[in-house]
């Protein structure tokens, strides 16, 4: 709450938000992240328990012949799950830093607020009690709730006396969570359905299939493209409240839209990748080092580098102890526990 | 006046000893209500025909060979929790830590879980091996976030070390996820119930493993009670009152953390009991640590054995994990306070 205490003239911190955004790296990194993404992708494709040689990913994209076999695996399942991958990582990437820009909180993430874990509770309940329900019913119960996480987080946040403080935010995360995964550990236990859920828990991309490809792809997109168009607002809205009122944003409305596409992204994610923390907070700020504080440059951005963080960590859990897979959401954690630690301790003056 | 502080002294330990035996009364019908829950039910009066001599055989094998050692876990897991969270609340002056949320916990299930895969739960000796493991994993855990938590000049800042903490628990379940793809199905069913906080020891050997470690523990901490009363007061008046803080603070940390990790070997993953035994207790007898340690460990043992309890009847015959139903009853409350709590 640095800016609402000292009033600053808002023309000047739109001007410092200007200096201090870098669009030549932030072009950079669109362009060259782009360009990786495709090489990473194909490579990912061309990698797993049997090698394929990039010129036979080449064939089965672009001249399909269902008789090869190599070309049947290419299709019906390294491809989807790659591009699975990519769009989960986009999609907790830039929910993580929308989030981060509305709240102003260094420490936000899907996963550390609740919302993976109300997402998964809400797929829990869909399993024992719908187990025949069709994947775009399960995408529209993870929004509900993951709707449900964050409304617990910011309600209990939001009502308390010293108001929406980071560290409050991540302890009632850590309760929300550990009483939805009971939760869930409860009616798993009740249903005899802990097997399917174990899949969503440790959190992988393996199973995906085109379908839900079909389903969450339309999703994703309107809700990034609603992203990149908000995301002037979300800039002003970081440098504080009065500053954006100031120069006349409707901070209720877009705090409002902020949230829907914050569930829509990280609901369609946990529903295909299950509960993986940690990249909507690695990500983002990594992104903010790199391209400075503008959420023009920082979501776009985000996307790509969510999405090759996610790809890769995917290549590398079916690489590290082949033929069983490692779970991706324990490799991101790997990654992102010490850069959590790293700035509980480090950024004290902004907790 | 003396006298008059006197009197209040008096009241508030006479309030103190009523508040000890009604939780006694309650762990007690608690304690009678679990006999005869369960697969196979009991009624009161089988059960105490049983407890003095009397009863079949089977009633005799049901009682004191299932049964009773459950729930003596129980309520030495509960106590020694609750306890452990009572003196990191003291420590950080924050009412917010909790054996759980700081990690202790997960560093102690690591170092079981990676016994657990290297070798068998079953292997001879292991029942008394366990705690001191799980003892090891508690104390490297608290080391580290002691370690990342402290800052020269500001010395051990609460907020911080709960953040430190929950990212640490977070590494450490990774890496236990990790761990899991070494196991194989039977010793993975064992880690999971174990990591859901199933109360896995329900023979009278695990009582026997369990019960050193409270005996040396609890007392230290009893006796050290005053001492926390004077550290609760400010470093600057703990030492002028002749305190040596950072010793004290150091062997009480020690206790803490050793009674965590003891209990966390037997009981597995139970979180929240640190955090709710000793804010019940507070509420109810104030926050003088020579009455506020015996309740906060009555409180405890009252929580953990009701929900066993709990967990045994509520989905017949499945039995729910007790840290499930902990986890049920503690979260909220956990949510409540810090509504309320100014962190």
């Amino acid at each position: 709450m640095k800016s609402s205490a000292v009033p600053e003239d808002p023309q000047k911190a739109v001007k410092k938000v200007k200096v201090r955004s870098r669009p030549w790296a932030a072009s950079l990194i669109l362009i060259g992240g782009v360009i990786a993404l495709v090489l990473a992708m194909a490579a990912a494709v061309a990698i797993g328990a049997k090698d394929i040689a990039l010129q036979d990913v080449w064939n089965a994209i672009f001249h399909f012949n269902p008789e090869m076999t190599e070309h049947q695996i290419i299709r019906e399942l390294r491809l989807p799950r790659v591009i699975g991958a990519a769009i989960v990582g986009a999609s907790f990437a830039v929910a993580g830093a929308i989030m981060q820009g509305m709240t102003r909180n260094p420490l936000a993430d899907t996963g550390l607020l609740g919302l993976n874990a109300g997402a998964s509770f809400a797929l829990a309940l869909c399993f024992a009690f719908a187990p025949g329900l069709s994947f775009l019913g399960l995408m529209l119960y993870a929004f509900l709730g993951a709707g449900a996480g964050v409304g617990i987080v910011y309600g209990i946040g939001s009502r308390s006396k010293g108001g929406l403080t980071p560290i409050r935010l991540v302890l009632a995360g850590a309760a929300v969570s550990a009483l939805f995964t009971a939760l869930s550990e409860g009616v798993a236990l009740y249903f005899k359905i802990g097997q399917d859920l174990a899949f969503w828990y440790a959190g992988g991309v393996a199973g995906t299939q085109w379908i839900q490809i079909e389903i969450i792809l339309p999703a994703v997109v309107i809700a990034l493209l609603a992203s990149f168009g908000l995301s002037r607002s979300i800039t002003l809205l970081s440098l504080g409240d009065d500053i954006a009122t100031g120069l006349g944003q409707r901070t209720g409305l877009i705090r409002l839209f902020g949230v829907l596409i914050v569930l829509v992204l990280a609901g369609t994610a946990v529903s295909i990748v299950g509960s993986v923390g940690f990249v909507g907070l690695i990500i983002p700020h990594l992104t903010r080092k790199l391209v400075g504080v503008d959420y023009r440059w920082i979501i776009p951005c985000s996307a790509v580098l969510g999405s090759l963080l996610i790809v890769f960590a995917d290549l590398a859990a079916r690489m590290i102890n082949p033929p069983q897979e490692t779970p991706i959401g324990a490799l991101v954690a790997l990654i992102g526990v010490p850069f959590f630690l790293y700035l509980a301790v480090k950024e004290r003056r902004s907790l | 006046m003396g006298s008059m502080i006197h009197q209040a002294e008096r009241r508030k330990r006479s309030r103190g000893l009523l508040v000890m035996g009604i939780f006694i009364v309650l762990i007690i019908m608690a304690f009678i209500l679990s006999m005869n829950i369960g697969f196979i039910r009991l009624s009161p009066l089988e059960v105490i025909r049983t407890l003095f001599g009397g009863g079949t055989s089977q009633q005799h094998l049901i009682l004191f060979e299932f049964r009773l050692p459950r729930i003596v876990i129980s309520i030495l897991i509960g106590a020694g929790l609750a306890v452990s969270g009572c003196v990191l609340q003291g420590l950080s002056r924050n009412a917010l830590a909790d054996p759980g949320i700081l990690g202790v916990n997960a560093g102690a299930g690591l170092m079981v879980m990676l016994y657990v895969s290297f070798y068998s739960s079953n292997a001879a000796g292991s029942v008394f091996l366990l705690p001191v493991l799980a003892l090891i994993g508690a104390g490297l855990t608290a080391v580290l976030i002691y370690i990342l938590s402290y800052k020269k000049g500001e010395g051990l800042v609460p907020t911080r070390m709960l953040l430190v903490g929950i990212g640490v628990a977070a590494g450490i379940s990774a890496a236990m996820i990790v761990l899991t793809l070494r196991l194989n199905p039977d010793e993975y069913q064992f880690v999971a119930s174990w990591l859901a906080g199933r109360i896995w020891g329900t023979s009278w050997k695990f009582v026997v493993a369990l019960l050193p470690w409270l005996i040396i523990f609890l007392p230290f901490i009893f006796y050290k009670a005053k001492v926390m009363n004077v550290l609760n007061m400010g470093d600057q008046t703990a030492t002028g009152l002749g305190t040596a803080i950072e010793r004290e603070r150091l062997l009480l940390l020690a206790a803490a953390v050793g009674l965590a990790g003891s209990c966390v070997a037997v009981s597995g993953g139970i979180g929240f009991v640190g955090l709710i035994g000793p804010h019940l207790a507070r509420r109810l007898v104030g926050p003088k640590h020579q009455i506020l340690l015996p309740v906060s460990a009555l409180a405890g043992a009252l929580l953990v054995l009701v929900a066993d309890t709990l967990g045994r009847w509520i989905l017949q015959p499945t039995d729910i994990p007790t840290g499930v139903v902990v986890a049920v009853i503690g979260a909220p409350y956990f949510l409540f306070l810090l509504a309320k709590a100014k962190v």
